[in-house]
Formats: C-alpha cells, sequence, structure tokens
C-alpha cells in the first residue's frame, strides 16, 4: 500500500496550513517542533488529548487550534 | 528586675496560609504574569511576591517564530501553580472552551473564570459568569471566578460550588483601589470559600486594605507590573498582604470621633 503524500490543507489557529505526508496531529505538532507537555490542541473545537495524538488523522478543511500559556492577569 | 514572663501575642505570626481547592498556600498573594517588559523581569517580580499561585493566559501558539521563549520556563515547576485566565471570553461558551484546552496543556483543574460582560470596563457578565461556572464545576474544574463586589453574586457562585469568590476592587488595570469596602465585608462576612480580592488595587496600601477587611486573598497585575520599579513593588505588595492580614488577625481599635488620650490624664504635675 502507497502511504498517502497528496497536500491537504487545513486551518491552522485561523490560517491555512498545508500538510502533506503523514497527517496526524503527532506528525504536526513534530514538524511544528512543540512541546506536547506545553500545548493543547483542538480539532473541530474538540480537544485532542496527547495520547490520542498519534491515531487522530487531519483531513481537509479541518480547523486546527494550538494553544499555550502566555503572560496574562 | 523583672519577674514576669514577657507578654505574647495571641495571633499567629506566620499565619499567611491560604487554603484554596484542598491545598496550603504560604502566600496569600495571587500574581499575574502580563505586561512585563520580559521574562526575566516576570520571573524576579514573582520572587520577590513570594506568591505561589501564578495566572496566565491561554493563547496561540505563534506557528511562524518558533524562537520565541516560554513562560513555563521561567517558572518554577517545584513553587509555582499555574492558574490559567479565560480573558479576553465574553462568552460563557468561550470561557469553558477556554478551560478545556488549558485543562489539557497542563494547567491543572484550577481556572479563574472570567467572562467579560464591556470591553471598556472589563466589568464581569454577571449571568454569563453563574452560567459558565455550573458547566465547569460540573466537569471537575475548581473554579475561581472574577465577578462584581456583588454579595449576592458571590452567594450564588459559592452555591453551585465555585472553590471561591473573587470580587474586583476596581475595573481591572485601574488602579483605583477598593472602591466599595462595605460591599467587600459583606461579601467576607457571608462567605463560606475564601475572598479574593482580584483587579484594580493600585498600591500596597490597597492590599492591605483588602486584607483588613477580612478577605483571604488579594490577585493582582498591573499594580506589579505596571510599576516604575516592578520588583521592589512586588515586594511592596508582599509586605502589604502580610500587614493588612496581621492586622486583621490582630483586630484594630473601633474608630471613634473624639480623642481618647494615650497618655494618663492623673499625676500631671501642678
Amino acid at each position: 500500500m502507497v502511504e498517502a503524500s497528496l497536500a491537504i490543507t487545513i486551518t491552522l489557529n485561523g490560517e491555512p496550513y498545508a500538510l502533506d505526508g503523514d497527517a496526524s496531529v503527532a506528525a504536526l505538532v513534530e514538524k511544528l517542533k512543540m512541546r506536547p507537555t506545553r500545548i493543547a490542541v483542538e480539532v473541530n473545537r474538540e480537544v485532542i488529548p496527547k495520547a490520542k495524538y498519534a491515531e487522530t488523522i487531519l483531513h481537509p478543511g479541518d480547523s486546527v487550534e494550538i494553544i499555550n500559556f502566555v503572560g496574562g492577569g | 528586675m523583672r519577674s514576669a514572663p514577657p507578654a505574647q501575642s495571641k495571633v499567629n505570626m506566620q499565619d499567611t496560609q491560604l487554603q484554596l481547592g484542598g491545598r496550603a498556600f504560604s502566600s496569600r498573594l495571587i500574581v499575574g504574569t502580563g505586561k512585563y517588559k520580559d521574562f526575566a523581569e516576570t520571573r524576579a517580580a514573582l520572587d520577590a511576591s513570594g506568591a505561589e499561585i501564578v495566572t496566565v493566559a491561554v493563547r496561540r501558539v505563534n506557528i511562524t517564530d518558533r524562537t520565541k521563549e516560554n513562560l513555563l520556563d521561567f517558572l518554577d515547576p517545584k513553587r509555582h501553580v499555574v492558574l490559567p485566565n479565560t480573558a479576553g471570553c465574553f462568552t460563557a461558551e468561550e470561557a469553558i472552551r477556554t478551560c478545556r484546552l488549558a485543562r489539557e496543556a497542563g494547567g491543572g483543574d484550577m481556572v479563574k473564570l472570567e467572562v467579560i460582560g464591556d470591553p471598556k470596563t472589563l466589568f464581569p457578565d454577571v449571568a454569563a459568569t453563574i452560567e459558565g461556572a455550573k458547566v465547569l464545576v460540573k466537569e471537575g474544574f475548581k473554579v475561581l471566578p472574577y465577578i462584581t463586589d456583588d454579595p449576592v453574586a458571590c452567594l450564588r457562585l459559592a452555591e453551585i460550588g465555585c472553590i471561591a469568590v473573587m470580587p474586583l476592587a476596581a475595573p481591572i488595570g485601574s488602579g483605583l483601589g477598593i472602591r466599595n469596602p462595605h460591599n467587600i465585608a459583606i461579601i467576607v462576612e457571608q462567605a463560606k470559600v475564601p475572598v479574593i480580592v482580584d483587579a484594580g488595587v493600585g498600591t500596597a496600601s490597597d492590599a492591605a486594605e483588602a486584607m483588613e477587611l477580612g478577605c483571604d486573598g488579594v490577585l493582582m497585575n498591573t499594580a506589579i507590573a505596571g510599576a516604575k520599579d516592578p520588583i521592589a513593588m512586588a515586594r511592596a505588595m508582599r509586605l502589604g498582604i502580610e500587614a493588612g492580614r496581621l492586622a486583621f488577625l490582630a483586630g484594630r481599635i473601633e474608630r471613634r470621633l473624639y480623642a481618647n488620650a494615650s497618655s494618663p490624664m492623673t499625676g500631671l504635675i501642678g
């Protein structure tokens, strides 16, 4: 079986973002060089637990939010 | 020659413990991490304040610039407990969503619920705050709601299971101090949960006043971060909180209209 290598476009933090190859949340987080312990990921308004990053596959048009903590009061 | 033992206070001079969400904190000062020049200044002010609970905001990560430093690298995981806020949320739904993300990002169960009703005053939307708190409490969050200095709203929030109530002293960032000390006193008198004054303090005497009124703690950000010297102000706030707490425990004198001489009126020379 051939791995799907077609690029897909998702919306990442409000902007279009192209993904190719592995479209899992785990791959996206790794590609962005983010430490999973410091972030939270939401796909189509649903929070994805860290344990499910590998099995959660993104599809064209998915809306992904990745957040972290910043200074605030 | 003295024979009597030295007099001792019945007040526990070390009483700085704040019981919150099943934990004891040695500081009654909760500080925000916004508006500092850089993270090094944030950390220095945190250290000077002695605060253990620090608020943070939940925001999108910067996708394009991954070189930016992370606030968490400047906190001490052994000492600091992160209290994520829902600042910027105008609906209960947005605030709930933010809390769920915060918990997944490692923020724990405690959240500062803030549902703003008006962008100019940043006063809370009381109805939406109560609505959001109900859902969050059901989901297992330990909710600390920012709320108007309204004794009834505070009662309702405690009834639905919030672990503390956080009435404002004055508008966020205004530095106006405690605008309605009488309402704060009523809230304290009625409270079955800790009362933490959140927002509006400007200087150390404001923090002391909140504690003198019997509040359990004070949460502030701008008063420290916006001071000309934030690190010195952080220490001033720490001392103000401790002084106010001790004065509350010591029990102040009644206010009276006329003088009451401190020196004996008998034995005056003739």
